[in-house]
């Protein structure tokens, strides 16, 4: 077990001095929309879009490593519950997001216009 | 009190019972399977967002243009910094709770307590943060109009800013009658009418010539659009709303039906109808969490105070309820990122 009771104080405030940042950084990112990030696409989605996710999955990770302590669990446990998650988010998104782009092709190239 | 407790006695009787091959006793690896139920219905309501989102790809409501009040700095556009402070909010209650955990390991009661206390503020000013945002999602600023096709229009000046119907709406002496479910043929009836009618809309916009209409096609910039002459090429920018001439603005507004003000679940005045729908489900949905999250951190936190988890010789149910609180914050970044930012 993780219960070696020591303090973790420490990295917690670094955790939370991270996020914050990551969040700030975002949040600019999201008013000024530089151009190089925002006109520019890659795979369908725009550069900042990216960034936006990429910087998500990382705060994602401290939360879920430092604050709900996985970090510290057997690998067992670990990989038994990031495993199903992301392999189940990653399929769903997958399904989802093909259909629905398939759909706007339907709307755009045919006849039908609008709208339910 | 025994069975609450982490006791790692796998040396013997494997098969009797009390033993933990995953090295987390009952409780905390049923919270886990919760979360991860609980991440899985998350996911797949941001999923089916994205699939409407992808569908209506042209026409999705920008969010910064949505979500930009910030308390006291009224009529001042302020995209973001709200929700970027909501966000700080929940992440500090996530430290505070992951020191209350800490200081449980170490057996501080007192430590506990006040963390516990202030994870609980955080929780209930987000809670409150989140009913002001609802407050003016659902009042709107500007308002727009609904055409026979079911597209939305709105009205910017000749520097493309938003002009509010308020604005230039004309003043007919006309009879308006709200439709009660009495009146009605079937089963139907309206809350309340609209600040303005289609008719007053519409000779108000007549009367101010240098209003154009700005529909929800988001400009792409491309050559096609280039050609196409019903667009205003000097305020249309890529990657924002299209802006129309006068002459198609009129030519468009011609076809209005409906006045819209603010939000509701049938329409809304900042585009496509599930937009709106998809914010209060999924906001709602969360912030429904967050309440249950204080509420149970609530009862946790009188445990603590009477001592309950002092004489239990351990503060695994505060780090239960930890494991929660965390998780709410963690589909929080993942919201923040996908209404507000991306």
């Amino acid at each position: 077990m993780s219960h070696e009771h020591v303090s973790n104080t420490k990295r917690i405030w670094f955790v939370f001095a991270l996020l914050s940042v990551v969040t700030i950084v975002e949040v600019i990112l999201g008013i000024y929309k530089p151009a190089v990030f925002h006109l520019n696409h890659f795979l369908g989605m725009n550069l900042l879009n990216w960034i936006f996710y990429i910087l998500t999955v990382f705060k994602a990770y401290y939360i879920v490593w430092a604050f709900m302590h996985l970090e510290g669990e057997k690998s067992s446990l670990r990989w038994s519950i990031v495993l199903p998650i992301v392999f189940l988010i990653l399929y769903i998104l997958f399904i989802l997001l093909t259909e629905g782009d398939y759909i706007y092709g339907v709307f755009k190239d045919s006849t039908i216009k609008w709208n339910f | 009190m025994k069975a609450t407790v982490t006791t790692a006695n796998s040396e013997e009787k494997t098969w009797g019972g009390g033993n933990e091959p995953m090295g987390a006793s009952y409780g905390k690896l049923m919270m886990w399977f919760f979360i991860m139920s609980d991440a899985l219905t998350f996911s797949g309501f941001l999923a089916a967002y994205g699939f409407s989102r992808f569908k209506f790809i042209e026409t999705w409501p920008l969010a910064d243009e949505v979500f930009n009040h910030f308390p006291f700095m009224h009529g001042v556009d302020a995209p973001m910094y709200y929700v970027a402070l909501m966000t700080f909010i929940l992440i500090f209650s996530s430290v505070t709770m992951v020191l209350a955990v800490d200081a449980g390991h170490q057996m501080k009661k007192n430590k506990v307590v006040v963390y516990m206390f202030l994870t609980i503020i955080g929780g209930l000013i987000f809670v409150g943060s989140q009913a002001w945002e609802w407050k003016n999602f659902i009042k709107g600023q500007y308002g727009a109009i609904e055409t026979t096709g079911g597209s939305l229009l709105q009205f910017v000046d000749k520097d493309g800013k938003r002009v509010a119907l308020a604005d230039f709406a004309a003043t007919l002496h006309e009879e308006r009658s709200q439709l009660k479910r009495s009146d009605a043929t079937w089963f139907m009836s309206e809350s309340s009418l609209p600040s303005y009618s289609v008719a007053e809309v519409q000779a108000g916009f007549k009367a101010h010539l240098e209003l154009l209409i700005r529909t929800e096609v988001i400009y792409e910039g491309s050559a096609e659009e280039a050609k196409n002459s019903t667009i205003n090429h000097d305020l249309s920018k890529v990657k924002f709303k299209t802006v129309l001439t006068r002459e198609e603005s009129e030519l468009r507004l011609a076809q209005a039906a409906h006045v819209v003000e603010g939000a509701n679940l049938i329409r809304n005045e900042y585009g496509n109808k599930l937009f709106a729908d998809f914010f209060f489900f999924i906001t709602g949905f969360h912030g429904f969490h967050v309440f249950s999250g204080v509420i149970i951190n609530i009862i946790i936190f009188f445990n603590v105070l009477l001592g309950t988890y002092e004489r239990r010789g351990s503060y695994e149910m505060v780090e239960k309820v930890g494991l929660y609180w965390h998780f709410v914050d963690l589909v929080w970044v993942f919201v923040f990122t996908v209404f507000y930012l991306v």
